[in-house]
């Protein structure tokens, strides 16, 4: 998407890419750490649904010789809880537009859904990487997630489809 | 110490139980993380317990445990496997209302042989399981895992952040 008129942002050629990395907590976002070594070089957000992994991803980012990134907050939810859902959605929105990210990489669940969907929109290039949990069948956010997805992968080579999810190696 | 971890979202009743069996018959002491706990979920009596830990608190009976009890969650599997300890996981099970699907079960099954993983498909396997565990000389099993997913997978993905195309 073209940028608007008034921005006063560099192009994205002239600048260090821009990253949102975003999941819920617990296993998605373990995974979504393991990950971290493929944003070196970008200027990186993490939006997770807790506060308490904040001074770890600034510690990680240190070790790895990478400035500290943002770090950005939205309301857990499940999918039984439908007002809190609508609450992550608009939260989730609010994260995109402050951060205007060039690329999106999500592990799940809904919050990685919610990212994609709105992300596309805004003209990010989306990675929807299915949770190793997923061993039988897809998880029903990268069901729903993944056709909108630039890259839609799984971590199970069986899983992997002709234009559906690619498999390009798991997070362990 | 053993630590029992079975995730935030829903409880876990079958193993709680088998667990706390085990532990009022055993002098190891046992530290539980039983996630949202409803009114008529079980609490256990031989062992201290909270719902949610922080993740500094987490890492603390992390490190302080010889093994983990665990529900088949990916991120009590990776957290055991990237410390070098032993884990036995029971999968949740749909049909029993333990989960919204039967994911846990795939997990169980293609873990099963991953050295430091050990599986108790039913409840009553999870206190023998326990004591065979314990019985084993932890301190000759390494984890060989790295800190760090695969680099396929991480070569795969900084060529797509890196490569402003969308054709891939």
């Amino acid at each position: 998407m073209a940028k608007p008129e008034h921005s006063t942002d560099p192009p994205a050629q002239l600048r260090r890419l821009k990253l949102l990395a975003i999941s819920s907590t617990g296993g998605h976002w373990v995974q979504l750490l393991r990950l971290a070594p493929a944003w070196d070089g970008c200027d990186v957000t993490y939006a997770t649904a807790t506060e308490d992994f904040r001074a770890r991803v600034a510690e990680l980012a240190a070790q790895r010789g990478q400035p500290a990134p943002r770090y950005m907050l939205f309301t857990d939810a499940n999918r039984q809880q439908k007002a809190r859902l609508v609450r992550q959605m608009l939260e989730v929105a609010l994260i995109l537009l402050k951060v205007r990210p060039d690329v999106i990489i999500t592990t799940g669940a809904s919050a990685g859904y919610f990212a994609i969907r709105l992300g596309k929109l805004m003209g990010a290039r989306c990675c929807w990487l299915d949770s190793i949990a997923n061993a039988a069948e897809l998880s029903l956010s990268g069901q729903k997630a993944g056709p909108h997805a630039d890259l839609f992968l799984t971590q199970w080579p069986e899983l992997a489809r002709p234009g559906g999810p690619q498999y390009r190696g798991a997070v362990l | 110490m053993i630590f029992l971890t079975i995730g935030t979202q829903e409880p876990f009743d079958r193993l709680v139980k088998a667990v706390d069996g085990w532990a009022g018959a055993h002098s190891m002491p046992v530290f539980g993380q039983l996630g949202a706990l409803k009114p008529e979920s079980y609490r256990p009596v031989n062992f201290a317990f909270e719902q949610f830990l922080g993740a500094d608190v987490y890492q603390e009976k992390l490190d302080a445990c010889q093994m983990l009890v665990a529900h088949a969650g990916m991120g009590s599997i990776i957290s055991a496997l990237t410390r070098s300890k032993p884990i036995l996981i029971m999968p949740r099970r749909a049909s029993l209302g333990e989960h919204r699907n039967e994911h846990q079960l795939a997990t169980a099954h293609k873990f099963r042989d991953r050295p430091g993983v050990h599986v108790a498909f039913e409840e009553g396997d999870v206190g023998g399981l326990i004591d065979r565990l314990l019985r084993a000389d932890s301190t000759t099993w390494v984890s060989d895992l790295p800190h760090e997913a695969s680099p396929e997978l991480i070569a795969a993905l900084r060529f797509f952040i890196h490569t402003r195309s969308r054709a891939l």
